[in-house]
């Protein structure tokens, strides 16, 4: 052990015993950036009223609590449902848009870029409200179809840089013979570069899953009536008290982003 | 007369079929552009509009002067530009050492930790948020456990007030910083350091003259996105500022909810945007935009 | 085996134009393909060489031109209905699929009956020497291998013209001088007309009918290889093959002369204004002492002023009377090699009428 403190820990001779400062410093970023993301997990199994940690009794009140509201059931319905249609739509509309920025010669490809990845620069409460003004006019107001359109435009920028990333790390040369071999270019790109940056795809799509997913602040302005999103509901829930049913929600949405991001690993790193 | 129709051999055609195939390819990205324009740029261009409409319906600038002239949008705007510069000082202060940290291990133990930094910028910042509400209330974890160790004797109120709100703030930003830095740090040529050692450089100043400098440009890029996310950020501070630290993402929402007043919400979200834009933009000049877009993911 | 002669078919390319902003990429171009011939574009890179060869495979759109394939026009059609092969210089072969898969790949789009695919894959493979390698995976293969494949693939489908992009400049210089021979048997087996792009000319002399030079987007010279290199048109297409010395000379009664000099030479004398003489230094010889030389030969006084030994050969640089440094390349062999001049001899160089060569020295 003493020997380790004194072993070069760089190739300019700093001893790893020399660094401690730097590894208990770590070690605190550690803890601080994991703990507050898991530490509601043990506290949704509580028996009390109270959110305590560790819980003195464990029980599932608060998941049979949510499980039996109509309320939380109808917000999560609607999450899922238009987080998975987020997903449907902004895939394929942002595969086209990257493709299309990476084949077309045009002068404006650039201000298109620009312009596409646009939503994650505007503040998101711009976003909420231009949103919920002109849905308002245009009756999509608390629709399924108003939140997918305005999830789907925050959820474009990353499916144009993850999938644009991976055509530039594409030889385009590819497509080129594949159409000299007599495939037109539509046959090419399903045939040939598709298949090649599948992981980007699925790994751009999950993403754009879980950016619907958790949104809370376009939710918080067009969702709601019928169709109130479970970001939504926590917020307003939030507000008022720290209701123990919100840590049993939370971890189930933690549960799902730790599936949706491992998945989104594997691909990811399959699609280097 | 030949030579004319020779030297413009199929010239038309061509030009046309180019044509054809620039406007199908560039096609392909309408759908996407033409939601982005009707969900975000018109919306946007209204707001811009009824920002310059008064209470009575005529154009009038009394939106943009009400900032000026009331004392609540001064503190406004100063908690919002507090509280992003302390959330962006405090990311570098915390996220530059560790990025650091994750560049020197090797590859595996730092995808390991990698997943440290991934899982929390992932996570709903709903969820995050309302865990740091839990830990840091008067009967939180935080204050529990720290009377315990005899820190303190009496709670130490830390939520719904400007504590609070920075210690949200900074664990959601923090990703945003350590992954451009860390990329930054990860595309140094080791041999840059080891080249300063040789010629006589000490670890402290190697690092401080040779690998330093090499990362600013990550860091910049990082410090710039975490900054601009704090500008319009509202979840974190709406929910552990406690009505106490209101930014102006925060004022806009309440315009509009509380006070149905869509000129002054506008007109503060107009100078947001304007604010980020300007920054943006200054930016740019330095560096390239696209790498910003690109580098929190 | 036997590989199906295909019928191939020529190529006239018409006053073809093609700009980026204010650069000639193509500078109104026009060229013919002769049926089953082997032409190569030769230019160094930017000369619009690889551009025309993406012209004829319909990858680059000029801004106008006439481009037929036998009788038909085809500058509007778009590349895959084409029917050319094409291989690329990195290959470009599509890596999630086998090598059987690859070469199916423009069988599979053209609707073949599924045994008539393994079939004809395999006759590919073994065209290009890689039978029973169908189920390899792209990345399993070597340089050569991946070249090989590219080609199979690029031949499977008998189309009747095939266009290469620089396809060996990836390779190793020994297996690049091995594949050039293969390719140009390949050629001569299969029998399509063939379209090579090339910066090397030496690959380009080895393999061609006949090559075109081009540079800023003009075809120089289109020749055979011994013309080319014996009688270039100008003093860039002299310079981009081979080495030589230049010397300036002018006209003077039916010849031409080298200062107060008269030169012999025998083939024609171009009509430009700045003329040059074209020495190559494999064609210069070295007088020695009591030697008798032809009494028409040329005849220079020179002082040496290096000599290089390069195993097979010497080079030899002398200066001649008006300052000009002549390269002369002499065979190292008995009294050669003891002979070999040393700096400061004063030596006197011969060439015979028929290595003189006078070009257009306008340059280009």
């Amino acid at each position: 052990m003493l020997n380790w403190f004194q072993s070069p820990a760089t190739e300019t001779q700093v001893t790893h015993g020399g660094r401690l400062w730097l590894y208990a410093l770590a070690a605190l970023v550690i803890l601080f950036l994991v703990i507050p993301t898991f530490i509601v997990i043990p506290m949704s199994f509580s028996d009390s009223q109270y959110l305590e940690f560790p819980p003195t009794r464990w029980s599932l009140r608060w998941y049979e609590h949510y499980v039996d509201s109509p309320d939380w059931m109808l917000a999560t319905r609607t999450s899922l449902k238009v987080a998975v249609l987020t997903m449907v739509v902004a895939t394929p509309l942002g595969v086209l848009a990257a493709y299309a920025l990476h084949t077309a010669k045009v002068a404006f490809v650039r201000l298109a870029f620009v312009l596409l990845i646009t939503p994650m620069m505007v503040p998101l409460v711009l976003v909420a409200i231009g949103a919920f003004y002109v849905y308002v006019k245009l009756d999509l107001l608390y629709t399924v179809t108003g939140l997918v359109f305005a999830h789907t435009v925050l959820a474009l920028p990353l499916v144009v840089i993850v999938v644009g990333s991976a055509f530039k790390s594409f030889d385009m040369a590819q497509e080129d013979a594949a159409r000299s071999l007599g495939a037109p270019r539509w046959k090419a790109f399903l045939t040939v570069t598709l298949p090649q940056v599948r992981f980007a795809v699925v790994t751009a799509a999950l993403l754009s899953f879980l950016t619907s997913f958790d949104e809370v602040v376009v939710a918080m302005f067009v969702s709601g009536g019928d169709n109130p999103t479970l970001t939504r509901n926590m917020f307003n829930a939030l507000r008022d008290q720290i209701d123990p049913t919100i840590a049993a929600i939370s971890t189930i949405m933690i549960v799902i982003t730790v599936v949706v991001m491992t998945l989104a690993q594997i691909f990811g790193a399959r699609s280097k | 007369m030949a030579g004319t129709a020779i030297a413009e051999l199929n010239a038309d055609g061509l030009r046309r079929d180019a044509r054809i195939e620039r406007l199908k390819l560039f096609g392909l990205s309408s759908p996407a552009l033409l939601l982005v324009l009707v969900i975000l740029v018109l919306p946007v261009g209204w707001l811009f509009y009824l920002s310059f409409v008064g209470a009575d319906g005529g154009f009038s600038l009394e939106n943009y002067a009400r900032m000026i002239e009331q004392k609540s949008y001064e503190r406004i705007f100063t908690t919002t530009f507090e509280v992003s510069l302390l959330t962006t000082g405090l990311a570098i202060l915390i996220g530059y050492p560790f990025a650091y940290f994750l560049s020197q291990l090797p590859g595996r133990l730092a995808n390991l930790f990698m997943i440290a930094v991934l899982l929390p910028f992932w996570t709903s910042l709903l969820v995050r948020t309302y865990a740091w509400l839990v830990l840091l209330q008067r009967e939180g974890l935080i204050n529990k456990s720290a009377m315990a160790f005899g820190l303190w004797d009496e709670p130490v109120r830390m939520v719904h007030d400007m504590t609070g709100t920075l210690v949200g703030m900074v664990h959601i930003m923090l990703p945003f910083l350590i992954l451009p830095v860390y990329g930054a740090m990860k595309s140094i040529d080791v041999d840059l350091v080891k080249a300063a050692a040789n010629l006589g450089a000490s670890p402290t100043r190697a690092f401080w003259t040779v690998f330093c400098p090499l990362t600013l440009p990550g860091l910049f890029a990082g410090a710039l996105m975490v900054f601009i996310l704090c500008l319009g950020f509202f979840v974190t501070p709406a929910v552990l500022g406690g009505g106490k630290v209101i930014m102006v993402s925060m004022k806009i929402v309440s315009n509009i909810q509380l006070f149905v007043n869509w000129g002054a919400a506008s007109a503060l979200g107009v100078v947001l945007l304007a604010l980020t834009v300007a920054i943006l933009w200054i930016a740019s000049r330095f560096l390239n935009l696209t790498q910003i877009a690109g580098s929190g993911h | 085996m036997t590989a199906r002669q295909t019928e191939a078919l020529p190529i006239r390319v018409s006053h073809v134009t093609k700009t980026y902003g204010s650069v000639h990429a193509l500078d109104d171009v026009s060229l013919d393909v002769v049926s089953g011939e082997f032409l190569t574009l030769l230019g160094p890179s930017g000369s619009g060489k690889t551009t025309l060869l993406m012209v004829l495979a319909g990858f680059t759109r000029p801004d106008r031109g006439s481009l037929k394939f036998g009788d038909r026009e085809v500058i509007r059609t778009p590349p895959h209905l084409r029917d050319v092969g094409m291989t690329f210089q990195n290959y470009a072969l599509f890596p999630h699929m086998t090598v059987a898969g690859n070469v199916a790949y423009p069988l599979r789009l053209r609707n073949v009956p599924k045994a008539e695919i393994t079939e004809r894959v395999e006759r590919a493979l073994e065209t290009v020497q890689l039978g029973g390698y169908g189920s390899r995976r792209i990345g399993q293969l070597s340089g050569g291998q991946r070249q090989r494949v590219a080609l199979a693939r690029s031949i499977v489908f008998e189309p009747r013209i095939l266009l290469m992009d620089e396809p060996l400049s990836a390779l190793d210089k020994k297996l690049r001088d091995q594949m050039q021979i293969e390719l140009r048997h390949l050629h001569d087996k299969l029998g399509m007309t063939t379209v090579y792009v090339t910066h090397d000319q030496r690959e380009a002399l080895t393999m061609s009918d006949r090559i075109a030079v081009v540079n800023h987007g003009r075809i120089m010279q289109l020749a055979t290889p011994r013309e080319l290199y014996d009688r270039p048109a100008n003093r860039f297409v002299a310079d981009f093959i081979g080495d030589s010395t230049f010397l300036p000379v002018r006209r003077s009664g039916r010849g031409v002369a080298f200062g107060d000099m008269a030169l012999t030479i025998n083939g024609p004398v171009p009509e430009a204004d700045n003329l040059l003489l074209m020495i190559r230094p494999e064609r210069v010889t070295l007088v020695r002492d009591g030697q008798s030389v032809a009494p028409e030969s040329n005849q220079f006084a020179a002082t040496v002023r290096e000599v290089v030994y390069q195993g097979d050969s010497y080079l030899l640089q002398s200066e001649l009377v008006d300052g000009t440094l002549l390269t002369m390349r002499g065979a190292v062999r008995g009294a050669n090699l003891s002979a070999m001049p040393t700096i400061g001899d004063r030596v006197t160089l011969n060439l015979a009428p028929d290595d003189a060569a006078v070009i257009d020295g306008s340059g280009c």
